[in-house]
């Protein structure tokens, strides 16, 4: 097995993609932070009232000075329990808007990608992408709300609060920081990579999940269960190797840091035995010192966590940014245009080519010839003669390497996107439906279409056994249409083109799964549409495409012959040996 | 029902013990050093009381006993790390080992799970719960496990020192802290819900994006992109608003409980400073009892925090179990056959099937095949062709009567054997990531380069495989993008000639290839064929006029059975169905 490789731009600075989702929580992303600033403060001063009870409530035992510092500290406690609330309340708010908005963006651009882009990037990672990762990113941006501002502020506060008490203790705080900065941001950076590679590799165990789910009724057939089974065992093996290799940096953290800061400890202790010693700080102030020495301990751990939690989720975020990066490689042109009225449901192919990547060799080559309205264009050739690539073309799937493909006389390309595949039915290769009623899918054809124009659809496909099957029009679908055979989705697909009553109709070899009779009823009912579409149908079967009114013959992405079936007959050699091992075989 | 909850999820619960068993020694482990670590941690402020008290103002500082106490604290914290460095490696240990035991499990199950489960049920919904919710549960585990540990310990090694220095203080403590868990447990037991809530939500909006991102291509050909963005909104919306009474009111338990805390430092300031007053308690001590007093609470919040934590780990542990629990295919009876020369005799006795229980599919079906004869299946689309092939690749089990194969009773045969003694051909082309090569040689895993070469050779592919990139080598993608779909049975097909066994199933299995190339299938399945009893789901006139017996179906019943010229003698459906190919 091989890991998907992921095609995807590599970029810096990714993560102000993902941050700027923040930009309409403005409000909440500063109010949190800053309403736990306040927090911090109320915190920085209780090592003060200690300090102020050691040097004067206890010598003096003045019982009414302690209690009163007492009720104080109760108040600051009251107040920080006030704002920490508001800020859990604005960070959480800022963080599960940034994650709805992400999600909606991020899903919202899959719409806009191209189909070139959705081959090289694969579904799968897209998925993690959309749902693991945000979530990451959405508990990375709550903590750090929470936490960014307020564990820094209190390790640097504690700092200052030391040096207004004494500059020469204070100068251990400024020794200890930086070396635990060293620590926490040092183990930060091994472990950011490890993390990526994790990820990864968790994602390749997410891709064999979901081929075993949809490739159950095969990998049962051949009774691979255990190879799957080992093969799972191994790519999870790997992935366990990766977390405790990042577990393991990662859980020195804690002992460093507790080394670092309570080694600080001693040399305050030192310090201020010394300073004590001749005068210049009372013992209160040494408590103060201590206490303040402890809430940088706690702060910094806290850091330490956040960083890694927060470098979790930058890993995550620049792997959803990395997928708002794609540039769609298809867009509606500014300046689209509509094309004048007369010429509707003409195609026009003007020596086009197409080649799907860089380097690769051409799927079409020079194809040339046009379609008039209401004509029934049959194509027809080998497996890989660039059928379905040429179809593709028309409704701007893909786009011409060279030349143009014009539709009702307009270059394709001068449409807005919605308007072109508009005026087009299509009806792939892979019959796909969707969880929902009958009526819900096939009123993707057509949004305003009324029940009779369905009926009507349905009718022309040959579906209407479909629906007396599965309850008429309100029957459920399960997801990909999963409880309909192969030739039911079949159908259903291209009622749902019909339902569209489409100036251009492309059916991509979607009878494959019907018997003959179907077929050919089909064929009929196509025919006789009242509102005449173009229509192209590809297929294997000479029977399908006999009558079209003329057929285009694809040989090795080129054209070997157009006309009608009895020109090509007599013309083209690939049409007559096609046609010949067809007809021999029901002939026999 | 919060008592049945409460119990479900103290189930939940033993079920991941049980799941923690293999890492023993480490649980241990970890339990020693985190005893060790925390006795240690809270010996420091000892030390640092003690400390203090020996600074007590100007020249009446004791440097030889500072140094000796400072020596001492070097040792403590050294010690200290160390300790907290295995505790957290061995932490680290349990939860990726339970993880994968529990990812393993649920994997293991999928491939025992009926097909039934997996046809109702969304794939993304599956894959979330191997993945995500194991994710969820891990964190939670590895950060309850962790914490609850330690934080128990800390309250009570706390205890015993506070205990040593001022009952009275202690008392004030002890008082004050349980309102924390009070607290805690109030507010957990409100965003349990929530989180439930938040999780099924997601479930559904992942089954969403599977369906939606796997089929973008029929979307945008259908301009359906605004329409499919609305549907996703709405759960999206919804999705908010659940993840944010999840994530605003768990997160309460922290600035709550955090109080509670501040309510106790101040309890401890007031009465540590009265008695030092009085002479009960000295100012070093006083230190330490504040220490404790933020240790001593501190835990109580990370319990709290971890109660939350596990609360939702908990609710995605359940939704896993929930998929492990899921009843499996009857196991194989322990005296089961292996089918290891089934000479093709296939009979079925009164068979009888139903999908749905008020629907009747299958009624009192009767059939026998001698070895090596060609059964074709015809009618119109959608009469449940495929069925008959979800029976015989015992997919599915019968409701009522027997399918039988070399006489034996399907049900007294090892599914895998039975499924092995069946080559298959389905119309739904499955490509997975990898190969070609290792695409084809699926069927039979150790097979040489040359006899997959030789499978491709024989279903046509071997040409248009050695014109990709890098051959045989070529890496595929899930979806097979990249190949049209006739390739892509070709491939199907190459799978199946690499593994011959005994009988074959093809359905509608060259219905997307071209003629040229299919006419040079044919020839290859009539070799493929000959000696082996085929069951073929077939639409070419060729396949089935030579097919020995013709099974025509209609509305998921046989209505009409017997050999063409018999079939078109009775000019019943077969011959209306036949006739009708002429028209066009």
């Amino acid at each position: 097995m091989h890991e998907r490789l992921v095609n995807l731009p590599v970029r810096h600075k990714r993560m102000k993609k993902v941050l700027s989702y923040l930009r309409d929580y403005r409000k909440e992303s500063i109010l949190g932070p800053l309403f736990k600033l306040l927090e911090a403060c109320f915190e920085l001063i209780v090592p003060f009232v200690i300090a102020a009870i050691v040097d004067k409530g206890i010598p003096g035992g003045d019982a009414g000075y302690i209690l009163r510092m007492g009720a104080v500290l109760v108040l600051l406690g009251l107040i920080g329990l006030a704002s920490s609330v508001t800020a859990q309340y604005f960070a959480a708010k800022a963080a599960v808007g940034l994650a709805t908005k992400l999600r909606h963006a991020v899903f919202a651009h899959i719409q806009r990608l191209g189909f070139a882009d959705l081959d090289r990037i694969g579904t799968s990672t897209l998925i993690t992408r959309m749902t693991s990762d945000i979530n990451q990113v959405q508990s990375g941006v709550n903590l750090a709300l929470r936490l960014f501002l307020r564990s820094p502020f209190i390790v640097f506060g504690a700092m200052i609060m030391a040096f207004t008490i004494d500059v020469c203790c204070a100068l251990v705080f400024a020794v200890a920081i930086p070396v635990l900065a060293v620590i926490v941001f040092g183990i930060m950076l091994i472990t950011m990579p490890l993390y990526k590679r994790t990820q990864a590799q968790l994602d390749g165990v997410l891709l064999l999940t979901r081929e075993n789910l949809s490739g159950t009724r095969v990998l049962r057939a051949f009774g691979r269960e255990d190879d799957e089974i080992a093969e799972f065992d191994r790519q999870h093996a790997g992935l366990t190797r990766l977390q405790s290799l990042s577990g393991k940096i990662s859980s020195l953290m804690n002992p460093l840091t507790y080394i670092a800061i309570n080694f600080a400890l001693i040399v305050l202790l030192n310090t201020g035995a010394v300073r004590v010693n001749a005068g210049a700080l009372t013992q209160g102030q040494i408590v103060a010192l201590v206490n303040y020495i402890g809430q940088i301990l706690v702060e910094l751990i806290k850091l330490a966590n956040l960083i890694i939690t927060v470098s979790k989720a930058a890993a995550c975020a620049n792997r959803v940014s990395a997928v708002l990066s794609v540039r769609p490689g298809m867009a509606s042109p500014r300046d689209a245009e509509t094309p004048e009225a007369a010429d509707l449901g003409s195609v026009e192919f003007d020596h086009v080519s197409l080649r799907y990547a860089e380097g690769a060799s051409d799927a079409l080559t020079d194809i040339h010839f046009s379609a008039r309205r209401g004509q029934m264009i049959g194509v027809i050739g080998g497996t890989g003669s660039g059928k379905s690539s040429l179809v593709n073309l028309i409704p701007r799937f893909y786009d011409a390497t060279q030349g143009c493909v014009r539709v009702d006389g307009l270059d394709v390309r001068r449409y807005r996107l919605e308007e072109l595949r508009g005026r087009i039915g299509v009806v792939p290769q892979k019959a796909l439906l969707f969880k929902g009623s009958i009526r819900e899918n096939l009123l993707w054809g057509n949004p305003n279409a009324d029940d009779d124009t369905i009926l009507e659809a349905v009718r022309a496909a040959q579906a209407e056994d479909v629906l007396a099957a599965k309850g008429g029009l309100d029957g459920m679908l399960e997801q990909n249409g999963r409880n309909l055979s192969g030739g039911q989705r079949q159908r259903l697909t291209i009622a749902r083109a019909l339902v569209r009553r489409p100036e251009i109709l492309i059916l991509d070899d979607s009878a494959s799964a019907l018997d003959f009779a179907t077929d050919a009823r089909l064929r009929m009912a196509i025919r006789k549409l009242p509102y005449h579409p173009t229509v192209f149908i590809v297929s294997q079967r000479s029977n399908s495409v006999r009558y079209a009114d003329s057929i285009v013959v694809l040989d090795d992405g080129q054209v070997a012959g157009i006309g009608s079936h009895d020109e090509l007959l007599r013309t083209c050699g690939v049409y007559r040996e096609i046609y010949e091992s067809q007809f021999r075989k029901e002939v026999q | 029902m919060s008592k049945a909850r409460t119990s479900t999820q103290r189930a939940t619960l033993r079920r991941v013990l049980t799941y923690t068993a293999d890492s023993r020694l480490h649980i241990v482990l970890s339990l020693i050093f985190a005893v060790v670590s925390v006795a240690l941690t809270l010996y420091l402020p000892v030390l640092t009381g003690d400390a203090v008290d020996l600074i007590i103002c100007a020249g009446r500082v004791d440097f030889d006993a500072l140094m000796v106490i400072f020596l001492r604290m070097a040792i403590v914290i050294f010690l200290t790390a160390l300790a907290q460095w295995i505790m957290s490696i061995c932490n680290n240990r349990i939860t990726f080992r339970t993880v994968r035991s529990i990812r393993e499990d649920a994997f293991r199950h999928l491939q025992r799970l009926p097909l039934k489960y997996i046809d109702g049920h969304p794939a993304g919904d599956v894959v979330s719960r191997i993945i995500a919710d194991v994710d969820t549960f891990a964190d939670g585990l590895l950060l309850g496990f962790t914490q609850l540990f330690t934080g128990v310990m800390t309250i009570l090694i706390t205890l015993f020192f506070m205990l040593r220095i001022s009952v009275g203080t202690t008392i004030v403590v002890v008082f004050v802290t349980p309102l924390s868990l009070f607290v805690a447990a109030f507010i957990a037991k409100r965003t349990y819900s929530m989180f439930r809530l938040q999780s099924t939500i997601r479930g559904e909006q992942t089954a969403l994006i599977n369906e939606m991102v796997s089929g973008q291509k029929v979307v945008q050909a259908f301009g359906q992109e605004k329409n499919v963005l609305g549907r996703f909104d709405e759960i999206n919306d919804r999705l908010e608003g659940a993840s944010l009474r999840a994530t605003f009111f768990s997160s309460l338990t922290n600035p709550c409980t955090r109080f509670v805390n501040a309510l106790v430092y101040a309890g401890v300031a007031i009465f540590g400073a009265l008695s030092a007053v009085t002479g009960y308690m000295s100012v070093g001590q006083l230190t330490c009892f504040l220490t404790y007093a933020n240790q001593y609470t501190k835990p109580f919040n990370e319990i709290s925090g971890v109660v939350t934590e596990l609360q939702n780990a908990i609710a995605c542990a359940a939704r896993i179990f929930e998929l492990i629990d899921e009843p499996a295919e009857s196991p194989d009876p322990e005296d089961a056959l292996e089918l290891t020369h089934a000479d093709g005799y296939v009979q079925m006795e009164d068979v009888s099937f139903r999908y749905q229980a008020e629907q009747p599919l299958i009624e009192n079906f009767n059939l026998s095949v001698a070895p090596g004869r060609r059964i074709a299946i015809v009618g119109p689309t959608g009469c449940g062709k495929t069925t008959l092939i979800n029976l015989l690749m015992r997919f599915y089990d019968v409701d009522g009567g027997s399918i039988s194969v070399s006489g034996q009773d399907v049900r007294q045969i090892t599914r895998r054997s039975l499924r092995r003694s069946y080559g298959m051909v389905l119309q739904d082309t499955w490509i997975r990531t990898g190969t070609i090569k290792e695409n084809i040689a699926l069927s039979r895993p150790d097979a040489s380069m040359e006899e997959v070469i030789a499978a491709a050779k024989a279903a046509h592919a071997h040409s248009f495989i050695r014109r990709m990139p890098q051959g045989y080598d070529t890496l595929l993608q899930e979806d097979g993008s990249g190949l049209s779909e006739g390739q892509k049975q070709l491939l199907c097909i190459a799978r199946a000639m690499l593994n011959l066994p005994p009988m074959l199933i093809l359905d509608e299995a060259t219905s997307s290839i071209d003629t040229r190339t299919e006419l040079k299938i044919q020839n290859a399945f009539a070799t493929m064929m000959q000696g082996r009893t085929s069951f073929i789901v077939a639409h070419r006139l060729s396949t089935i006029e030579n097919a020995d017996q013709i099974l025509v179906m209609r509305e998921g019943r046989i209505v009409e059975k017997g050999t063409h010229a018999e079939l078109l003698n009775e000019a019943g459906f077969y011959a209306e169905l036949y006739n009708s190919q002429f028209a066009h």
